[in-house]
């Protein structure tokens, strides 16, 4: 009987995370006893990992996307400061704090015991691993899986690594059903307007990767410079003619549907004579966070509805 | 002819100033030969403009097209509907808008390097595109309140505080030590200004890549609406510093000179300096921070053609004219269909060619 004991005890000590996963999760004990853990900090394949002691109760999110992420997972009550372009969830605690330009003095005020930012700016890491706080680093994602992973290690960094699972199991499926109900694009063309001086974002951009999902197809990737973000010139788009037109510098700069014919050469556009100038959220297009879905739902509606028009006109 | 520019003290100085002084009372007339072939290249650059771009338009119809233009002339250019768009609407405007910013800066550069008597002086040097730029960004910042007419007008003002501040510190900070001082205090006010206009940026990240590309310089992105607000002040400027180019002769030689001639230096400067400043200011907004134009061209112009005023105006005008289109040409075809900035070409093309011509002209210098 008392070894029998024995050997139950020690199988439970070596089997750490299965019994946690089993056990009843809303004990605090079970919480710490994630912690230590090791997550990976920046790019999968390329960053560093970064241990932290013990379940983090002041984040700083230096990062838009790394606040949406925070309170997708259930992170929000432990977070004391955002930064001043994170607008999203409204309860995110804004600050002054830049994420361009961290300064290290004004973070270190808040005490922070975890600080996530998607930029390395000035030495920031090197700067506040002296002050001992763990930085973590989540980069521009380059692709959907990406960002599922980023998803996930703030879950893992923050206790909330189910949370943060069950979020992109969510994810993946409401990207797939947007996917699903949207028609086959493949071959229709498309320009992404960043700016009103034609700034734009090439086919390997996160937001290119999401256009392409539906088969469609960057103007700017016959460019040879390899720029992931280049100026166009109005020349070119104008002789490119796309099919669609994402304006993503509505909120920015104020630019409307009705604006865009009268540009020079614009009128000739197919995109502007089939009503195909469409206005996408740029807070959600510039992210690679959970509201990435929105984003989809949105071409995905877009085409749905350039689709129904063909019919239409096509008898 | 060499006039002395810097204002040296000295028995040769004075015998070249009673020399200069004697052609000046003959009433010498334009070089219509130079100025001629200066217009001739100012066309040729112009031709090129407009056949040369991302957009494969063809030679035949780009000139089927001109030919087609002229009254009472049809003929079928072949062009399509959208090559016709991209001609008429975008690729003209930007040849248009070259010739106007180009021979605005040059004519600019050439009146500040006269009437200040000093060979560095130009927009950039002055502190005046620092200050126009701070005003542009001001009203880029503030969005579409303060309209097309608006950001020109802040960019004068801004322009106009730095030349004056400029002038203010040089002359009183090293009163009668002539050209550098000028420059050096041209480049405290720029640093000064430049500055104010990083922290605007950095309060205003949103628009930070139209103020970006603004600063680098770039040739219309809105067809003709930026020839029509450029047109007015670049006429009116580019008028009135040619009809001062006689009077610039005689300043060249001295203030006492002149004012001898009947000529006053004071006056004279403010109304160059303000003429000229308003007309940068206006390229200036809606073409972005183009370097280079303003002190390149009228030197290059002088060392191949003489300084004289009657001759350097109207030349530096057709040839800062010929030199922004060409830019832009490969400003907009070298990485096609990504653009340069305009900005970065001119200082590239700019300044090798810059130094060619002082290696040839080195014995007159």
């Amino acid at each position: 009987m008392l070894l029998l004991l024995v050997v139950a005890l020690v199988a439970g000590c070596g089997g750490v995370d299965t019994v946690d996963e089993a056990a009843a999760p809303e004990g605090t004990e079970n919480a710490d006893a994630e912690f230590p853990v090791e997550v990976l900090s920046g790019p999968v394949g390329g960053g560093d990992e970064v241990t932290i002691e013990s379940e983090p109760v002041s984040i700083i999110s230096l990062s838009p996307t790394a606040t949406e992420m925070l309170f997708e997972v259930g992170a929000g009550d432990q977070v004391v400061a955002v930064d001043d372009q994170s607008d999203y969830p409204d309860e995110a605690p804004r600050t002054k704090l830049s994420g361009y330009e961290p300064n290290v003095e004004a973070i270190l005020e808040y005490e922070p015991d975890l600080v996530i930012a998607a930029d390395d700016t000035g030495d920031l890491v090197a700067n506040l691993e002296k002050a001992r706080v763990p930085t973590l680093l989540l980069p521009a994602a380059a692709d959907l899986e990406e960002s599922y992973s980023q998803l996930e290690r703030i879950g893992a960094a923050t206790g909330h690594a189910e949370e943060a699972e069950e979020a992109v199991g969510e994810l993946r499926q409401d990207i797939e059903d947007a996917l699903a109900a949207a028609p086959d694009a493949t071959g229709t063309t498309y320009f992404h307007e960043l700016s009103t001086d034609y700034y734009t974002a090439s086919g390997e951009t996160f937001i290119g990767e999401v256009y392409g999902l539906f088969g469609l197809e960057n103007i700017a990737d016959t460019s040879k410079t390899g720029d992931l973000y280049p100026q166009l010139n109005d020349e070119f788009i104008v002789e490119a003619d796309p099919d669609l037109v994402f304006l993503a510098d509505s909120q920015c700069c104020g630019v409307k549907v009705k604006d865009v014919a009268k540009r020079p050469g614009w009128r000739q556009m197919s995109a502007v004579s089939d009503g195909q100038v469409h206005v996408v959220d740029e807070d959600v297009a510039s992210r690679w966070g959970p509201r990435v879905v929105d984003f989809v739902e949105q071409v995905s509606d877009i085409l749905v509805e350039r689709e129904e028009q063909l019919e239409g006109s096509g008898g | 002819m060499a006039l002395d520019l810097t204002g040296e003290r000295g028995g040769a100085a004075a015998a070249a100033r009673a020399r200069a002084l004697r052609r000046l009372a003959a009433r010498p007339h334009l070089r219509w030969t130079k100025v001629g072939l200066g217009a001739v290249v100012c066309l040729g650059a112009v031709l090129v403009g407009c056949l040369v771009g991302p957009a494969g338009l063809g030679v035949r119809g780009v000139l089927l097209e001109l030919v087609d233009a002229v009254p009472g002339v049809e003929v079928d250019s072949g062009m399509t509907l959208t090559q016709q768009a991209i001609f008429w609407e975008i690729r003209l405007p930007r040849v248009v808008l070259g010739v106007l910013v180009g021979a605005m800066l040059a004519a600019a550069g050439t009146a500040y390097q006269g009437v200040f008597r000093n060979p560095l002086a130009d927009p950039y040097l002055l502190g005046i595109s620092s200050g126009a730029g701070l005003g542009a960004t001001v009203g880029i910042v503030a969005g579409g309140g303060v309209g097309p007419v608006g950001i020109p007008l802040l960019a004068f003002v801004g322009g106009l505080l730095g030349v004056a501040a400029t002038y203010a510190l040089g002359s009183t900070v090293g009163a009668g030590r002539g050209a550098v001082v000028i420059v050096l205090a041209g480049v405290a006010v720029g640093a000064f200004f430049n500055a104010i206009q990083n922290f605007v940026q950095q309060q205003y990240d949103d628009s930070l890549l139209s103020v970006y590309s603004w600063m680098l310089g770039r040739l219309s992105t809105d067809g003709w609406s930026d020839v029509v607000i450029a047109l007015p002040y670049v006429v009116v400027s580019c008028a009135v510093i040619l009809v001062h180019r006689r009077v610039l002769d005689v300043m060249a030689v001295g203030d006492v000179e002149a004012a001898s001639l009947g000529v006053d230096p004071a006056r004279v400067r403010l109304v160059l300096v303000v003429t000229a400043t308003l007309g940068t200011a206006a390229v200036v907004s809606v073409s972005g921070l183009i370097g280079f134009v303003g002190i390149v061209v009228p030197h290059a112009v002088r060392l191949l053609f003489g300084a004289a005023h009657h001759t350097l105006l109207p030349l530096a005008l057709l040839l800062g004219a010929a030199f922004l289109v060409l830019a832009d040409v490969v400003a907009r075809t070298a990485l096609a269909p990504s653009e340069v900035p305009i900005g970065v070409v001119t200082a590239l093309v700019g300044a090798p060619f810059f130094l060619v011509v002082l290696r040839r002209h080195r014995g007159t210098l």
